[in-house]
């Protein structure tokens, strides 16, 4: 199974390693959310969406249904 | 005299580019629309050295020259658009200097256009808090620019700012990267087509879906060349050039900042682990906005009470010291009065703007965003709905204008259909009295049942506006892309020079925009009742005087009488008698029916209508009641305003759409006549069968 975004625990930080671009709207892309950027969950809303998010110093929140989208590679727990 | 030099200031949100807006020009600005939409433009003036003066527009804040909204877009018409008399002479890029990484991406696009361009980083006064040092001299030619380090919360570079728009010749138009690189041949091939456009601005063109430079487009669409990539392709190659602006943004960072984290402290995780907690995140919004509401009513009470006074005693003043005549009449009953009615809603808006503005400055607003979106989503809406949601139980008016952050138009259009359900503080005076009359005191639980029903209303009111948004969001087939992206911003102290600009600004848009309907409606209202056709109307002294002839009534008795058999005969009055017909099933009778009628310039009318009605010479609420409780329904006997008939005004006066000034505000900001209509339409029938319905189960 592929990791996606939507995997991540709070406090777990991983890389980004693929991005579906179809899914994903430019804007996300442009703030930072490309492969091989780091990415860290920093808080999740109750049923864990949305997620607040800290990628590559930018912090922002997606929904459940973007971060599904984008694949990871979780390198520290 | 030289001519002024355009400055177009661009920046993510976020940056504080306002501030720096308001640093440059101080008040020396104004608040517009871009012709034919209802994006804010901003412009000011702002004096250079030597005399020189530089006209500034601080465009909406944009991630990027890729738009995705009305707003952003408006930045890249503007762009690149040469002929436009806006057309910056220099772009100003604001970033600060925490986002740099991010922020850079957006200058490199405007450096693309071949604009002369300048970058500010901003917030430089937190760069030692956080551990942060740049080489600026190295930056400045990697970037190929010069960069102004400023704090607006300090008030430094300010100065050197200047000077640079000043010299704004010397600053270079080179590119500082090569995005062609993407896609060699295509680009070749694009520039081979058009040699005389600039290559980014042709990309540009190409990827957007925006109306500007339509001429443009069509030239580039009727070779068909430059059709061949498929939408899915051209996103990739706009990724392909987003990650290739990042490569050089790092490698330039990697040399010009260095950041010490062992000297970084970070608040916002401490804060952020409180304020979002799934628990705690709750409680503190709930007490939020209590303290809010409280504040609200209870400081507005004292300026409101203030306004409503001076304006009752301008008309009385009006009328006693000019000549008697229409004008006069017109002048202290129609006009001052209009003018009182859009003067006493400033106080509720201007503090519903400072504390909304005091929320967004912090950046607390996007962690209320954060909690509330997935329960919102439920219902068609978006996390982003719940400020104006909240807001509108102060007034529905200044809620929509606080729509305009929604990025989804479907979910935007919904919010500002359902935020009028939400009782707004004009509906106050009419359930209080309404309530008196038909609510025992009696207590259940130890609560008041009259502040039980109070509390009822509320809570109609939003369930109605939760409900509509989930019919609406099926049956509104709007295409619109729904992608939930909020930036979570640094928690900062807002600068209250920004807070104080925005309120000023808000309710000047208020008093000015519904101000002038509001204004009309009320001096029409006045001219309907203050003339009516025939006999009764006309000879109303007479009549009266001759009917009362007998009961030996004191002159101001007499007065009362004849102004309630005007009222009756005037047009507005033989209004309400033609409408009984319909409002008789709902318990209601013409007396009533005028009420209702007048209510539609606005919900507070009620009151003074019916007192009006009832001749009673003062507004007092007491005196009103007791007439009202005396009241005899003219076919079934008993009071008029018995249970029955008081629940179905109540419910009426809940879902009915009854004021203009929304409807005046929904038109400017979705732009058409259709939705405010569909909203009178839907809401006061839905108002009238449930008012009916009610009143046929109670009776």
């Amino acid at each position: 199974m592929q990791v996606t975004l939507a995997h991540l625990k709070r406090g777990e930080r991983a890389i980004i390693t693929d991005v579906s671009s179809i899914y994903i709207p430019l804007k996300l892309l442009e703030m930072g959310c490309l492969p091989g950027n780091e990415v860290e969950l920093v808080q999740m809303a109750p049923f864990a969406d949305p997620m607040y998010l800290n990628i590559n110093g930018t912090h922002l929140a997606i929904r459940k249904e973007t971060a599904i989208h984008i694949l990871i590679e979780i390198t520290h727990e | 005299m030289s001519k002024q030099i355009n400055v177009a200031l661009i920046g993510n949100p976020n940056t504080g580019k306002t501030s720096v807006f308001n640093s440059l020009t101080g008040l020396n600005q104004k608040v517009g629309n871009y012709p034919g939409i209802t994006v804010e433009k901003k412009e000011g003036i702002c004096k250079l050295p030597r005399g020189v003066k530089a006209h500034i527009i601080d465009l909406p804040g944009t991630y990027s020259l890729n738009a995705s909204s009305l707003d952003e877009n408006v930045v890249i018409e503007l762009l690149l658009n040469k002929n436009d008399k806006d057309f910056p002479d220099v772009a100003v890029v604001v970033s600060d200097v925490e986002n740099l990484k991010r922020n850079l991406l957006l200058f490199t696009q405007i450096k693309d256009l071949e604009i002369p361009t300048i970058l500010v980083i901003n917030m430089s006064d937190r760069m030692k808090y956080k551990g942060i040092s740049l080489d600026i001299p190295y930056l400045e030619e990697q970037l190929k620019t010069k960069i102004a380090l400023v704090s607006t919360r300090k008030n430094q570079g300010i100065d050197n700012l200047k000077e640079l728009i000043f010299n704004y010749k010397d600053l270079s138009t080179t590119p500082c990267l090569n995005a062609s690189e993407i896609d060699k041949d295509y680009f070749d091939n694009l520039q081979k087509a058009f040699p005389n456009q600039l290559l980014y601005k042709l990309w540009l063109v190409i990827t957007q879906d925006v109306n500007f430079g339509k001429t443009d487009r069509n030239e580039i669409d009727a070779v068909a060349d430059f059709k061949t990539k498929t939408k899915a392709d051209l996103k990739r190659l706009q990724q392909k050039e987003t990650i290739k602006r990042y490569q050089f943004i790092n490698n330039t960072l990697k040399k010009g900042q260095t950041i010490d984290l062992s000297t970084a402290k970070d608040l916002r995780i401490r804060l952020d682990r409180i304020l979002t907690h799934k628990v705690w995140g709750y409680a503190i919004f709930l007490v939020i906005l209590f303290t809010i509401f409280q504040a609200i009513y209870d400081w507005s009470a004292v300026p409101m009470d203030f306004i409503d006074s001076t304006f009752a005693s301008l008309s009385e003043w009006t009328k006693d010291s000019l000549p008697a005549g229409t004008f006069t009449n017109l002048l202290s009953e129609g006009i001052i009065p209009g003018l009182g009615g859009i003067v006493i809603f400033i106080p509720q808006i201007a503090f519903l703007f400072l504390f909304i503005s005091i929320l967004e400055e912090s950046g607390y607003m996007s962690r209320v965003v954060f909690l509330m979106d997935r329960g919102m989503r439920r219902f068609g809406l978006s996390g982003k709905s719940v400020v104006p949601l909240i807001s509108g139980t102060a007034c529905a008016i200044p809620a929509i204008m606080a729509t305009r952050n929604i990025e989804s138009w479907k979910e935007r259009l919904i919010t500002i259909l359902v935020t009028p359900f939400t009782t707004c503080s004009a509906r106050l005076p009419v359930y209080l009295i309404i309530i008196s009359l038909v609510i025992p005191e009696g207590r259940f639980l130890g609560l008041g049942y009259q502040a039980l029903t109070l509390m009822l209303l509320y809570l109609i009111g939003f369930g109605a506006a939760l409900v509509s948004a989930m019919i609406l969001n099926k049956i509104l087939k709007i295409k619109s892309k729904s992608f939930f992206v909020v930036e979570m911003p640094n928690y900062k102290l807002p600068l209250m020079k920004n807070v104080a600009l925005t309120v000023v600004e808000k309710t000047k848009s208020f008093v000015f925009g519904a101000g002038k309907i509001i204004l009309a409606i009320s001096i029409v209202l006045w001219f309907l009742a203050s003339y009516g056709p025939g006999e009764q109307f006309n000879n109303a002294e007479e009549i009266v005087t001759e009917k009362f002839a007998s009961q030996n009534l004191t002159q101001e008795e007499l007065d009362n009488e004849i102004a309630s058999q005007k009222l009756e005969y005037s047009f507005i009055g033989l209004t309400g008698r033609a409408i009984e017909p319909a409002i008789r099933p709902l318990g209601y009778d013409w007396k009533i029916g005028i009420a209702i009628v007048s209510s539609f310039a606005a919900r507070e009318v009620f009151v003074g209508t019916l007192a009006t009605i009832y001749s009673v010479g003062s507004d007092e609420e007491e005196t009103i009641k007791n007439r009202m409780a005396g009241e005899v329904n003219p076919i079934l006997g008993g009071p008029l305003f018995n249970f029955a008939s008081g629940i179905s005004l109540l419910l009426f006066y809940a879902f009915a759409m009854q004021c203009m000034s929304t409807l005046a505000i929904v038109k400017r900001e979705t732009n058409s006549w259709k939705w405010p209509i569909l909203q009178l339409v839907l809401m006061s029938g839905f108002a009238y069968v449930v008012a009916l319905i009610t009143y046929q189960i109670l009776i």
